[in-house]
């Protein structure tokens, strides 16, 4: 009875190899389906997102069951099984708790905190708990990862501040306006660090988008993505008076916006505050601007700076995060070897009953005459003293961890019970 | 008894204070629901010793520099939660509740008996003219405490470097509103007390304007309310030079109130 883990990801595997052994829509529904019948796998469920493949199984013996995994990924997938093995990682036993854990709490992501995987884990686990190729073991591991990585976002900043730039310049935008979803948004210049960043303010529901590009054609393709207007560079000083949020990279040499422009601006503007984020380089955008009132100017090094501090914050939280981890095992681990114990408290009582049933069934031939409320009352006593005479062995096997495989071999040889027999029952 | 509410209302404004500080630092639900209920039950107490007063002296008590101390930190609390209610600031507590529990420990600190009340003043005045003043005077208050977030907020904002109370502090477009609507409160409040108090002078004195100093200082800070307003409705003055003009607006309330009435012989020597 072992929990083992194989997959790749990331680190291990290019995206040519990950895409190819990725199991998505029905072709997850069949690999769930062989793989749960190869021998030697007892339960499976398969996480499969665009950074990872994993398969977390309950298996028999490790080895066995790794070399048939790969075998079965290679032929399923098409895949040249060299270049496999370079990019499969297995774990067993406590490393494979560890590992899942780890994954489940976004601890083993490409970005750290990421909160996708999460989501991605329960669906994987849903979908496994559909087809029933999980059994006691793996539904309860993974439970126990759901509440491990909610123990850690709750008890961690790991999944608290932007670690990528048009994120951090959103999150700029929130601390600046209170609200996004009124506010005139400019797109000056379209790059393509620009058209992301706009995507997100986008989707934080901006009011209006204008775009202004030195073709102006361009402009009005992507403002017709956006849902836009798009205007001739020329006139975008002009815009600027009723624009709150305008990301700039134009690709000129110089600084095509200057403080006394500016100050025009703001003063038409009644001085209604307005957020300027030059990502072009060479920048585009005097940086005195940043010193007029209501006027916040963050050029690239300035956000860049922001998520790298973030993404420092986030690793700080990730220690505390692997503790939380490491604190969880220990209980699971425990749960697991509790399990051990069960066939010998299985044979211990069959047992016990089987030869209660046996000195019952003597008495009653050399009784016959008893009436059915005397037979009852014996029956009655003959279980009670079963039960009393099993139970401190069975409380003791299920809550005593530390002696446990002693007391195990000692109960058999006692009883003279061969627990490997009824193991599977 | 009534000392017994207010020193009870005292210990748990004091509670609130140090729970307020603390949740500048932390952001925990139990925190700020915690010192939410400080201030909440301080505030009952704190009222329940307002009524007492009331009930024993037979006229509103805010005749004597202890009870308006004490008055003036009610109204504070109970604008806060006003705000509180429609905007959810918890964070403004810890700006506002410092202020609060200083205005009751120099409350505490002075003479707290009920006296008699000189007949010229036993009018109908007395409880229009300074419940308006203290109510407007609170109003500017919070709206201090808000500038001054604007300005810690927008210090982060302009130098990039952000760490220590960002992540707790509203936005600045929330605090310049905010700045805005307590000042649009306090301000018609103040013109109410000036109007009310000068024809209270009137029925009591005979002369709606002396040019006593409380008058002088009070005309000072309604005229800074005004340029206020009418700087950011003309030429768009808001987010930092509207925080500090209501910073100093405020400062100056204080100088009256403590200043003046410490040093002065003039009309308001009661307060």
């Amino acid at each position: 009875m072992k929990i083992f883990v194989a997959g790749l990801n990331h680190n291990t595997a290019d995206v040519e190899v990950r895409e190819k052994v990725a199991f998505s829509g029905a072709r997850l529904d069949e690999g769930l389906r062989r793989f749960r019948e190869l021998p030697g796998i007892e339960e499976v469920m398969i996480l499969s997102t665009c950074n990872r493949v994993e398969l977390y199984t309950h298996v028999k013996d490790t080895e066995k069951a790794s070399e048939s995994i790969k075998n079965f990924l290679s032929e399923f997938h098409n895949v040249n099984r060299t270049s496999l093995d370079k990019a499969i990682y297995t774990f067993d036993d406590v490393n494979a708790i560890r590992h899942i854990f780890r994954v489940a709490s976004s601890l083993d992501s490409m970005v750290i905190g990421e909160p996708q995987i999460l989501g991605q884990l329960k669906e994987a686990f849903e979908i496994a708990l559909d087809k029933k190729t999980t059994g006691i073991l793996l539904n309860r591991l993974m439970k126990k990862a759901i509440s491990v990585a909610k123990r850690v976002r709750s008890e961690t900043r790991i999944a608290e501040n932007a670690v990528s730039i048009s994120f951090a310049a959103v999150e700029l935008a929130k601390k600046i306006f209170a609200d996004l979803s009124g506010k005139v948004f400019m797109l000056l210049g379209a790059g393509e660090m620009a058209e992301l960043a706009a995507r997100h303010l986008m989707s934080s529901g901006v009011k209006e988008v204008i775009v202004a590009n030195r073709s102006y054609e361009r402009a009005c393709d992507l403002s017709k993505e956006f849902n836009g207007r798009p205007v001739k560079l020329d006139d975008f000083l002009r815009e600027m008076v009723h624009s709150d949020i305008v990301i700039c990279s134009t690709g000129a040499p110089t600084y095509i916006l200057m403080k006394e422009q500016m100050h025009k601006v703001m003063k038409e503007r009644k001085q209604r505050p307005v957020f300027l984020i030059d990502i072009s380089v060479p920048r585009n955008i005097d940086p005195k601007i940043n010193d007029l009132d209501n006027v916040y100017l963050y050029n690239i090094d300035d956000l860049q700076g922001i998520v790298d501090t973030n993404m420092f914050e986030r690793k700080k939280e990730a220690e505390k995060a692997e503790k939380i981890v490491e604190e969880e095992i220990e209980p699971f681990l425990k749960w697991l070897a509790s399990l051990d114990s069960v066939p010998t408290i299985v044979a211990l009582r069959e047992k016990a009953e089987e030869i209660g049933k046996e000195e019952l069934e003597k008495l009653m031939n050399r009784f016959p005459d008893m009436d059915k409320k005397q037979q009852q009352a014996i029956e009655y006593m003959t279980s009670a003293i079963i039960n009393k005479l099993i139970h401190p062995p069975t409380k003791a096997l299920k809550e005593d961890p530390e002696d446990r495989d002693l007391m195990i071999a000692i109960i058999k040889k006692l009883y003279g019970i061969n627990g490997e027999e009824n193991k599977d029952k | 008894m009534g000392t017994t509410l207010f020193e009870l209302a005292l210990i748990f404004y004091f509670a609130a204070t140090v729970i307020s500080v603390i949740e500048l630092f932390k952001e925990k639900k139990v925190i700020s629901h915690l010192m939410l209920s400080l201030v909440g039950i301080g505030f009952v107490l704190h009222t329940a010793n307002i009524i007492q007063r009331y009930v024993v002296a037979g006229h509103i008590p805010i005749t004597n520099f202890h009870e308006s101390a004490s008055f003036f930190s009610w109204s504070i609390v109970f604008i806060f939660f006003i705000l509180q209610f429609r905007y959810k600031v918890s964070i403004l507590c810890s700006f506002v509740m410092p202020v609060v529990f200083l205005l009751m420990v120099s409350s505490s600190m002075l003479p707290q008996e009920i006296k008699p009340l000189s007949p010229v003043l036993q009018s109908y005045w007395l409880v229009i003219h300074t419940v308006v003043a203290f109510l407007g005077n609170a109003a500017f208050a919070i709206a201090f405490g808000v500038g001054m977030m604007y300005l810690v907020q927008e210090h982060y904002v302009k130098s990039k470097h952000f760490g220590g109370i960002f992540g707790r502090l509203p936005s600045l477009q929330t605090l310049d509103e905010l700045n805005y609507k307590l000042i649009t409160l306090g301000f018609p409040l103040l013109t109410l007390a000036i109007i009310t108090g000068s024809l209270w002078a009137e029925s009591a004195w005979g002369s709606y304007w002396r040019w006593d100093p409380r008058e002088v200082w009070s005309l000072t800070t309604w005229f800074i309310y005004a340029i206020i307003l009418h700087a950011r409705l003309i030429a768009g003055w808001r987010g930092r030079r509207a925080a500090m003009l209501s910073i100093a607006g405020f400062l100056i309330i204080l100088v009256t109130f403590f200043g003046i009435t410490l040093l002065q012989k003039g009309l308001h020597v009661f307060l």
